[in-house]
C-alpha cells in the first residue's frame, strides 16, 4: 500500500476503523468498570453502572455476568456456587458462543493493548524469532488448569492469571500486578511473536474452543478476487488461521482462533475479506462466483 | 525398517520429553498456587466469610464486595502482598467494619464466598479481639474503657470487670473480650487510644484455643460422678432448717455463724 502514493488521512483512518474501535472496546469497558468503583457512576440512585470486573461482573444491578472460565475452575475444585455467578457465567458463555469466542481476545482482554503495543514494537524493530512454539501449547495450558484446580482447590489460572490481575490493580489500585504485564511485554517484544496472545494464554485457548462452530460474526473469504498476495497474513496475529486453501473450500475464517480483530479485513487490497454474517457468508460468496464468472 | 524402530524411537522420546515437561510446568504451577493460598493466616475477610480454604476458592475475586461497602473499609490484595492474590480483606486500624444492618458486601458476592447465611450481622465472625494486657490503659490502671465505649456490642462483647484496687477506694475497670459476641469488627482496634493498639482482631485460628471433648466440668451440669458431690437439697421452707445436733466437736467452726 505504501509502495504506492501515500494515501490520505481520512483513509488511513478508515483502514485504522477495526483497530480503534477495539481499543474504544477495551477501554470503554475499563473505564465503565474504573468509573462505577471510583466515581460511583450509576444509572440511577442505587443502580450502579457496572460492578465489579471481568471475572465475575454485575450491569444496573440487574444482569450478571461471569467469566465461565473461571467459574468452571471454581466448579471443578468440587465448591458449589451460587445461581448469580452461574447465570452470569451462561449469559457471558452464550454471548461469545454467538459473536465468536476470541472476540473478548481482541475486543475486550485488556493485556490485548500490551501484547499488540509488543508485536507493533517487535515488527517496528525486526527482532527475529528466537524459537518457534506450537501454538497447541495453550490448549494443554488450558488442560492442565483444569486440572490443577480439581488437584489443588483453588481455582488455578485465577491465582496467578495475569489478566485478572491487570485487570484488579487498574480498576482497584495498583500494586506490583505490572510486574507481570511487563514480563508479559518482555516475552512478546524479545522471546516469542504473539507469544502470549497465540500460545500459552488458555483462556484464549478456552474462548477458541467455545466459538469454533457456533460463532455468527465471521470474515468471509472471497477467493475469486483474492491474488494470494499475503498480506493478511503478515498483519494477522494468528496467521495459521489464513490458510488459504482450506479457506477456499470453506468461503469464511472458520477458525475459532481468529478473535475478529479486523486487521486483514482494511488491508486486503482487493477487499477479498469482510466480515459478514455467518448465514450471509454462502449466498454473498455465491454472487462474487457469479460475479466473476461475468467477468 | 530401520526407519520404523527410529520413528517409534523418537515418538517415545517425543513423549517422554511433552510428560516430563507437562509435569514440571504443572508442579511450579502447582506450587505457586498452594504458596499463594496459603500466603496469610492473618487476613481478615469480609462478614459472612466461608472457612479460609473454601473462602480462597470460592472468591472469584470480583471486587464486588469492595463496590458495595459503604464505608471503604474492603480491599482486593494486590500482587506482592502478604495477603492472597486479589482476595478481599480489611486493616480495621485504617477502617473497620461498621457492621452494616444490611450486610451490603456479603449481598454483593456472586458465588457465596460471603455466605448469605450469614443472616444477622452480629452473628459474624470476622475475628476476634485480643487485648495486650501489658499495655492497655485499664489494665495498667488507668481510666480509659474506650473500647468498650465504642463496641457496638457493648456488655457482650467486651464487659468491664472491676477488681478494687489496693489503697485506693477506685476500682480498676479490665475489659474483657468474650469470643461468644465478638464479631472481629474491629472498632475497638480504631479506637484504641495507645501508640500501637492494646486491641486487636485476629483470626481465631490463630489466638484461639480449644481445651477437647474429655475434660469434665462437673461443676457445670450434673452427672453421675458430680451426684454424689452435690450439697445436699435446702431443707423446704415448711420445716426450717436447724442446726442438727450433734457431738460439739464435729462442725465447731461454723458454730454461731
Amino acid at each position: 500500500m505504501s509502495a504506492h502514493r501515500s494515501p490520505g488521512l481520512g483513509a488511513r483512518l478508515w483502514s485504522w476503523r477495526y483497530l480503534v474501535l477495539r481499543r474504544l472496546s477495551q477501554f470503554g469497558f475499563l473505564l465503565l468498570f474504573f468509573g462505577t468503583a471510583h466515581w460511583g457512576w450509576q444509572l440511577a440512585k442505587n443502580v450502579p453502572l457496572l460492578t465489579g470486573n471481568l471475572s465475575a461482573s454485575e450491569f444496573i444491578a440487574l444482569i450478571p455476568m461471569a467469566d465461565p472460565f473461571a467459574v468452571l475452575q471454581i466448579l471443578l475444585t468440587g465448591h458449589m456456587l451460587q445461581q448469580e455467578v452461574l447465570l452470569g457465567a451462561a449469559i457471558v458463555f452464550g454471548f461469545y458462543m454467538l459473536v465468536g469466542g476470541r472476540v473478548y481476545c481482541a475486543w475486550v482482554c485488556p493485556v490485548n493493548v500490551v501484547t499488540d503495543l509488543a508485536g507493533w514494537l517487535r515488527n517496528r524493530l525486526q527482532i527475529p524469532a528466537l524459537f518457534i512454539l506450537n501454538r497447541i501449547t495453550r490448549y494443554f495450558v488450558l488442560i492442565a488448569a483444569l486440572v490443577l484446580s480439581a488437584i489443588t482447590g483453588v481455582a488455578a489460572f485465577e491465582w496467578v492469571s495475569p489478566i485478572s490481575m491487570m485487570h484488579r490493580e487498574i480498576i482497584f489500585g495498583f500494586g506490583l500486578g505490572f510486574l507481570a504485564l511487563l514480563a508479559i511485554f518482555l516475552f512478546d517484544l524479545l522471546i516469542l511473536k504473539h507469544g502470549w496472545c497465540g500460545h500459552l494464554c488458555p483462556l484464549g485457548g478456552f474462548w477458541s474452543a467455545v466459538g469454533r462452530h457456533t460463532a455468527q460474526i465471521r470474515v468471509r473469504f472471497d477467493k475469486d478476487s483474492c491474488t494470494h498476495c499475503g498480506d493478511c497474513a503478515k498483519i494477522c496475529p494468528e496467521p495459521q488461521v489464513l490458510n488459504l486453501k482450506r479457506l477456499e473450500e470453506v468461503g469464511y475464517v472458520f477458525s475459532g482462533e481468529c478473535s475478529n480483530c479486523g486487521r486483514c479485513t482494511p488491508v486486503c487490497p482487493e477487499g477479498s475479506l469482510r466480515f459478514d454474517l455467518r448465514p450471509l457468508i454462502g449466498k454473498h460468496n455465491a454472487v462474487a462466483v457469479r460475479a466473476g464468472k461475468g467477468n | 525398517m530401520a526407519d520404523k524402530s527410529v520413528t517409534r524411537r523418537d515418538f517415545l522420546v517425543k513423549l517422554a520429553q511433552g510428560t516430563s515437561l507437562a509435569a514440571t510446568g504443572g508442579l511450579l504451577w502447582g506450587y505457586l498456587v498452594r504458596q499463594e493460598t496459603r500466603a496469610a493466616p492473618f487476613a481478615l475477610r469480609p462478614p459472612g466469610a466461608l472457612p479460609e480454604a473454601d473462602f480462597n476458592a470460592t472468591c472469584i475475586k470480583c471486587g464486588q464486595c469492595v463496590n458495595a461497602c459503604p464505608y471503604d473499609t474492603l480491599k482486593l490484595a494486590g500482587a506482592g502482598g502478604d495477603i492472597p492474590l486479589g482476595t478481599p480483606h480489611f486493616t480495621p486500624r485504617q477502617i473497620p467494619c461498621y457492621l452494616c444492618p444490611d450486610i451490603p458486601c456479603m449481598k454483593a458476592c456472586p458465588t457465596g464466598a460471603l455466605s448469605p447465611k450469614l443472616k444477622n450481622i452480629n452473628d459474624s465472625r470476622m475475628g476476634l479481639a485480643v487485648i495486650d494486657l501489658e499495655n492497655c490503659l485499664s489494665w495498667k490502671g488507668l481510666r480509659c474503657e474506650i473500647c468498650h465505649r465504642e463496641c457496638p456490642l457493648k456488655g457482650k462483647a467486651i464487659v468491664l470487670e472491676t477488681h478494687p484496687r489496693e489503697i485506693s477506694k477506685h476500682a480498676m475497670f479490665f475489659p474483657i473480650v468474650k469470643s461468644d459476641a465478638c464479631t472481629g469488627c474491629g472498632i475497638c482496634e480504631k479506637a484504641c487510644p495507645t501508640t500501637e493498639p492494646a486491641i486487636r482482631i485476629l483470626p481465631h485460628k490463630l489466638v484461639q484455643g480449644r481445651i477437647g471433648e474429655h475434660y469434665r466440668l462437673g461443676w457445670t451440669f450434673e452427672t453421675e460422678i458430680t451426684q454424689d458431690f452435690q450439697p445436699a437439697a435446702p431443707a423446704s421452707s415448711e420445716a426450717p432448717a436447724e442446726v442438727p445436733k450433734q457431738a460439739p466437736g464435729m462442725d465447731y467452726l461454723n458454730q454461731g455463724l
